[in-house]
């Protein structure tokens, strides 16, 4: 992944002066604008991913703290309660024997001493070793109940003390019973048996919960319901759902009930019994305030997120546009560096190729000369009197042939001399007639005329040979080829005097002319209209030319009918002025 | 008493030919083929005019027209190039009675030249 991105950089580093595609710039502009959102959005979205987690854990934990205190508290009273009525009944198993017990009279004055003092006792017997309640003070008229083989009382006779679950039994009402068996000296085996109606139980049971949706109830390790629960209805029904194993701690689990309800338990052992005291609560009611949160979260996150999108975008957009429009700049400048080291170099060939011509030329004269010295001036030139006018020709021809040939190294070297840049005066109309000059032949192959019209006393301008030439041999280039192989196709070169301090040279084709679009952008670098043979850069360079030299050019064209270039020139170049 | 003119060119046709051609119009000729010859000639007998060629092996153009008119400073040198555009680089105090032409020059033009160059000096003309 790295390596690829690398790879990808440098790719795109690695050409700096070739021409750099528009959709290279945009994949690269691609590229970054996706770098930086992933480098400010990840840890962005990390961020806020863990601290949601921990605010999820703080959160939760304040609703399992009180929860699970609420059950402690709840289970300490229940087992208190309890307690106090198990160590009663234990206390008369001890204080009074069995045959006192027997006696109804006193085991009537004991249960009413009891209830005096203890709400929530029912009943109260006294059951022999066989089994059988042998006596029996309460509502229901248990006496002689066989309760033999009954697990509660096989436990009281095992453990000496038990506390039921809350049971439907004999009566058909939920009610615990309290058990406490006696082995006395004489060998009377015994058990004291009192029941305590659970609904004494339900009172203890904190009511402020209605408001909280928690739900708060006993039950047996067996999941029987043994007080009333909201959710759940009355005891002794079996619980929908199954209750945590019991522990001493007070310990807070989840659980999903049998009507799909996800809650949450917090449960609690009741000491010495079977019972287990829960507070259960939804766990819908948990996430609520989180869900709330967690919008408020994931819309600040999302307007982030978009923000940051919205300046990698339009960041990138500026920057890779700044470069893009940089590099196309550099590249121009090399590409016209290089141009014109070209023509720099074909000016230096010239200059080698005129020198080495003009030596034997200079040979070639200077022997026709001699040649026809000897003829014209010798004393004993009568001798060659026969051939002596045909000679003379001869020679004068040699002389003009080498006159022609020196015409051209001539302008050889005048081209090589004016690739320094230099102002120096000079004649525009001069500047003219030597550039076209150079394409009057290829004009003349493609049977287009050539008109030069100037005006009578323009100035000496001062201004940069050379380079004023490369404008005109560009712009009729351009010209010429704008007129294809038209049959009447004219170039017209017009010079005028343009106000007091400028010239105006225009340069004005019959050609096809060119829309609106190609003229306004004519003058940027690589524009071209010729597909394959032009760089792009002709009237650029021509146009940068023409504002170095503190002029000015224009393009007029109409589609179809041709197309007028107009330069103006200072007569004195600001420059030159400022140097002087 | 004819003119005397130093020639001093390594092209031996051409300077043999323009000896021969300005010998037949009465000009008094020496010639020689090298830098070191043109200076040592120079020395031997004050020439009226030099014609020196710009590129010549042994001692360079530009040394000998510098060593020449350290001899004499009011010499007058006509430098004979195929190369165009030394006048510029020769445009100093010191070559002050030179002049340049370019080869192919036609002998009217050479002779108009040093006419006129003896004729400024006659005339105390000098370019300084």
């Amino acid at each position: 992944m790295l390596a690829s991105l690398k790879k990808r950089f440098l790719q795109f580093d690695g050409d700096p002066e070739g021409t750099i595609s528009t959709a290279s710039y945009r994949c690269f502009r691609r590229l970054l604008t996706g770098l930086m959102i992933v480098v400010s959005v990840t840890p962005l979205l990390t961020i806020s991913w863990f601290s949601h987690q921990q605010y999820v854990k703080t959160l939760e934990s304040e609703t399992t703290g009180p929860l699970s205190a609420l059950a402690r508290k709840t289970a300490t009273t229940i087992d208190l309660y309890l307690k106090e009525r198990s160590s009663t009944v234990s206390f008369i198993a001890h204080a009074y024997t069995f045959r006192e017990l027997l006696d109804q009279k006193n085991l009537h004055r004991v249960f009413l001493a009891l209830k005096s003092e203890y709400h929530g006792f029912v009943d109260m017997g006294v059951v022999n070793a066989e089994g059988v309640q042998v006596d029996y003070v309460g509502p229901y008229g248990l006496k002689n109940a066989n309760y033999a083989g009954q697990q509660w009382l096989e436990a009281a006779q095992i453990n000496g003390l038990y506390i039921s679950n809350s049971f439907l039994g004999l009566r058909g009402f939920p009610h615990m019973v309290i058990a406490v068996h006696r082995m006395e000296s004489n060998g009377d085996s015994w058990t004291l048996r009192v029941t305590i109606d659970t609904s004494r139980l339900q009172r203890l049971l904190p009511l402020m919960d209605q408001t909280q949706d928690t739900d708060i109830f006993l039950c047996d390790n067996a999941g029987n319901l043994q007080t009333n629960s909201r959710l759940y209805g009355k005891p002794i029904r079996k619980l929908p759902l199954t209750p945590p194993p019991p522990t001493h701690d007070t310990i807070v689990t989840s659980a999903t009930d049998g009507q799909g309800r996800r809650l949450l338990i917090a449960s609690a052992m009741i000491e010495g019994t079977d019972l287990q005291l829960l507070a259960v609560k939804p766990r819908l009611n948990v996430s609520e305030p989180l869900l709330a949160l967690r919008g408020e979260l994931v819309w600040v996150l999302c307007g982030g997120i978009i923000a940051i999108v919205l300046v990698s975008y339009f960041l990138m957009k500026i920057l890779v546009g700044r470069l893009e429009t940089s590099d196309r700049r550099r590249v121009a400048i090399f590409a016209q560096i290089e141009q014109d080291q070209k023509l720099s170099s074909i000016g230096r060939l010239a200059t080698g190729v005129a020198h080495e011509i003009n030596n034997p030329l200079a040979i070639i004269s200077e022997k026709a000369g001699l040649a026809h010295d000897l003829l014209s001036l010798s004393p004993d030139a009568d001798k060659y009197q026969k051939h002596r006018q045909h000679l003379l020709e001869l020679m004068d021809s040699i002389n003009s042939t080498v006159d022609r040939a020196k015409a051209i190294t001539r302008r050889m070297l005048g081209f090589a001399r004016r690739m320094e840049v230099s102002r120096q005066p000079l004649h525009i109309e001069d500047v003219i007639a030597e550039s076209s000059e150079f394409i009057e032949r290829a004009a003349r192959n493609r049977g287009i005329s050539l008109k030069t019209t100037m005006q009578d006393d323009l100035p000496e301008i001062i201004s940069d040979r050379g380079q004023l030439q490369q404008v005109f041999l560009n712009i009729l280039g351009n010209a010429i080829d704008a007129l294809g192989n038209r049959k009447d196709g004219t170039i017209e070169i017009g010079c005028r005097r343009h106000g007091q301090e400028s010239i105006q040279v225009s340069i004005a084709d019959n050609g096809q002319g060119m829309p609106e679009e190609v003229q306004s952008h004519i003058f940027e670098p690589f524009y071209s209209t010729k597909k394959d043979k032009g760089t792009g850069l002709g009237m650029f360079i021509t146009y940068g030319i023409v504002r170095r030299l503190g002029g000015k050019i224009e393009v007029r064209s109409r589609e179809g009918e041709g197309t007028t270039f107009i330069i103006t020139l200072p007569i004195e170049s600001h420059r030159e002025t400022v140097e002087e | 008493m004819a003119l005397q003119i130093l020639l001093a060119d390594d092209e031996k046709d051409f300077v043999d030919t323009l000896a021969e051609r300005l010998r037949i119009r009465d000009f008094s000729v020496r010639v020689v083929y090298n830098g070191l010859d043109a200076v040592a000639a120079v020395k031997e007998s004050r020439p009226a005019v030099v014609i020196l060629d710009l590129f010549m092996p042994g001692l360079p153009g530009d040394e000998t027209l510098r060593q020449i008119t350290a001899l004499y400073h009011d010499l007058p040198i006509i430098l004979l190039t195929g190369q165009a555009g030394v006048e510029e680089s020769f445009a100093s105090e010191e070559l002050a009675n030179c002049a340049c032409l370019t080869k192919p020059v036609a002998l009217s033009q050479l002779l108009e030249q040093i006419e006129s160059m003896l004729q400024g000096k006659a005339g105390g003309d000098r370019h300084v």
